[in-house]
């Protein structure tokens, strides 16, 4: 079956809606159901090594990551899964990988679809984002954590 | 700290009048979303210096919303045990902010206690933002939300991930952060056994559902409230129709089950909920499970019109002010479970004498 968007590859995502009490059928390839944002809850593996290459990364990715430390707020990735809670908003990049796996798991998607966001910009002259970061990245270069420092200033700078 | 909570219209507690649509079955619509701000641990991994700049920064932005311009700032870190669980008997603060079974909150545990909107703050996340309204509209508890979202969103930096979306301390709330919830009395489909199947129903298409306070709490008094599952990967307005969609169908569900019950036992559940109102208007001691199922009886027979001249507001009130920590603020001091039990009797007979005469 062709995929119903593009009309070019073979359709592997085939997807049920009901809106507004009427059932619509979509049959989409992967990259025209990507393009739409339909994440498929379980990665497809195309051959019997790649189904137990997937299964081996699935039990072995969590034990390689347990030490993984988020260096802004010190939480590794051992805390997490003991308290199912993560430190702060740099933890997010700090365990990147393994997050995208469980939100996968969780949500059944990994990316975001509500509204969008942009900080205040600075007006006023009054940032507090900024001013905390000033203070957390004299705090680390003072305790000499610099790779906690140097994750801040790039993170001053992106602000700059 | 004296708590006073008499100068908040409805006791902070909007929902409670009955004045929004199907009230007689669903209390209330609950709108909820979850921000952090940007630089600053979340509140758990947070330092007692942190916490206090989340509040005050929180306030401060707070005070230059329309919906909590004039919000009361009650810090939950001051407060007794006995006043943290009035405030989560009224559905101000989770389980988590008022620490229950803490001899204290932790520093910088707040709330912020507006005429349409609350605030949390230094729950798990930074800033948890509610919306209440009277019976189902989870439209307008949306609406309201966003704004108040918006507008706080202007003024503090809050962290926001291209990818995943508004962060949270627990990926169960990233993205949107939002949870909205319904919370719905089904005794008629409890008593036509339907309930099972409604509840599987319910998990099918990504709600799920727990007891009258939320995460946690035990089903209890037919009352359920009914939530979305997951929060990220669909828009915000997605997410709310959704659940306003399944909602609408287990409401005309709960009203097919009980005019079911009219027609095919009739005088039995007449009889059964009469013993139900007349056991709360005469028992001597009531325990507060009791209580809670009886008042299901008694709401169900008002929502079929078998006993009349009993509102719903005054059947909401006594969900609310028939709790422990609430006996115990008009006893003026704590209370044994015996005890309480005499004084919710004693309440409830009170309160059901004064709005249907005496007996």
């Amino acid at each position: 079956m062709l995929c119903d968007q593009c009309r070019e590859r073979d359709a592997v995502v085939h997807l049920t809606q009901i809106v507004n009490a009427e059932v619509t059928q979509l049959h989409l390839c992967e990259k025209c159901a990507a393009a739409k944002g339909i994440e498929t809850t379980v990665a497809m593996p195309k051959h019997p090594l790649g189904d137990f290459l997937h299964a081996v990364q699935q039990q072995s990715a969590p034990a390689l990551g347990d030490q993984t430390r988020c260096a802004y707020c010190q939480t590794t990735l051992r805390d997490f899964r003991a308290s199912g809670r993560l430190g702060c908003a740099q933890c997010y990049t700090a365990f990147e990988g393994a997050l995208r796996e469980l939100l996968r798991r969780v949500h059944g998607a990994a990316s975001h679809r509500g509204s969008s966001y942009e900080p205040p910009t600075a007006t006023g002259g009054h940032r507090p984002e900024m001013e905390t970061l000033r203070a957390r990245l004299q705090q680390a270069v003072a305790a000499e954590e610099f790779e906690a420092a140097a994750q801040l200033r790039d993170q001053i700078r992106a602000l700059e | 700290m004296t708590l006073d909570l008499s100068l908040l219209p409805d006791g902070g507690m909007p929902w409670i009048t009955a004045a929004g649509p199907h009230a007689d079955i669903v209390l209330s619509s609950r709108v909820r979303l979850a921000r952090n701000i940007a630089g600053l641990p979340f509140s758990p991994r947070a330092a007692e210096a942190d916490r206090l700049q989340v509040l005050e920064q929180v306030r401060e932005a707070a005070a230059q919303t329309a919906l909590l311009r004039a919000a009361m700032l009650l810090r939950v870190d001051a407060m007794t045990a006995a006043e943290r669980r009035l405030l989560h008997e009224r559905h101000l603060v989770s389980r988590e902010l008022a620490e229950l079974e803490a001899p204290a909150a932790r520093v910088g545990a707040a709330v912020l206690v507006g005429d349409e909107a609350a605030l949390m703050v230094n729950e798990e996340d930074h800033l948890r933002l509610q919306v209440f309204r009277s019976g189902f509209d989870i439209g307008g508890a949306w609406e309201r939300a966003a704004r108040l979202a918006r507008e706080l969103g202007d003024l503090l930096p809050l962290a926001f991930h291209r990818e995943f979306g508004f962060l949270t301390s627990c990926p169960t709330n990233v993205g949107t952060g939002l949870r909205a919830s319904v919370l719905v009395h089904l005794p008629g489909l409890v008593l036509t056994q339907e309930i099972g199947k409604v509840l599987a129903g319910l998990q099918q298409m990504g709600l799920t559902y727990r007891g009258l306070y939320g995460e946690g709490s035990d089903v209890m008094g037919n009352f359920f409230q009914v939530s979305n599952q997951t929060t990220l990967g669909r828009g915000e307005d997605e997410l709310c129709d959704h659940l306003a969609r399944v909602v609408a169908h287990v409401i005309s569900r709960e009203t097919e089950a009980r005019r079911v019950l009219r027609r095919d036992a009739g005088y039995i559940v007449e009889d059964k909920l009469w013993r139900a109102y007349g056991t709360l208007r005469y028992a001597r001691s009531l325990g507060a499970d009791e209580a809670l199922n009886l008042l299901s009886g008694v709401r169900l027979a008002v929502g079929m019109a078998l006993i009349s001249g009993l509102s719903v507001y005054t059947l909401n009130k006594l969900v609310v002010f028939s709790q422990q920590a609430h006996l115990s603020l008009v006893e003026g001091r704590p209370l044994t479970e015996v005890e309480a039990n005499l004084a919710r009797a004693r309440y409830v007979r009170g309160v059901l004498a004064a709005e249907t005469g005496p007996a």
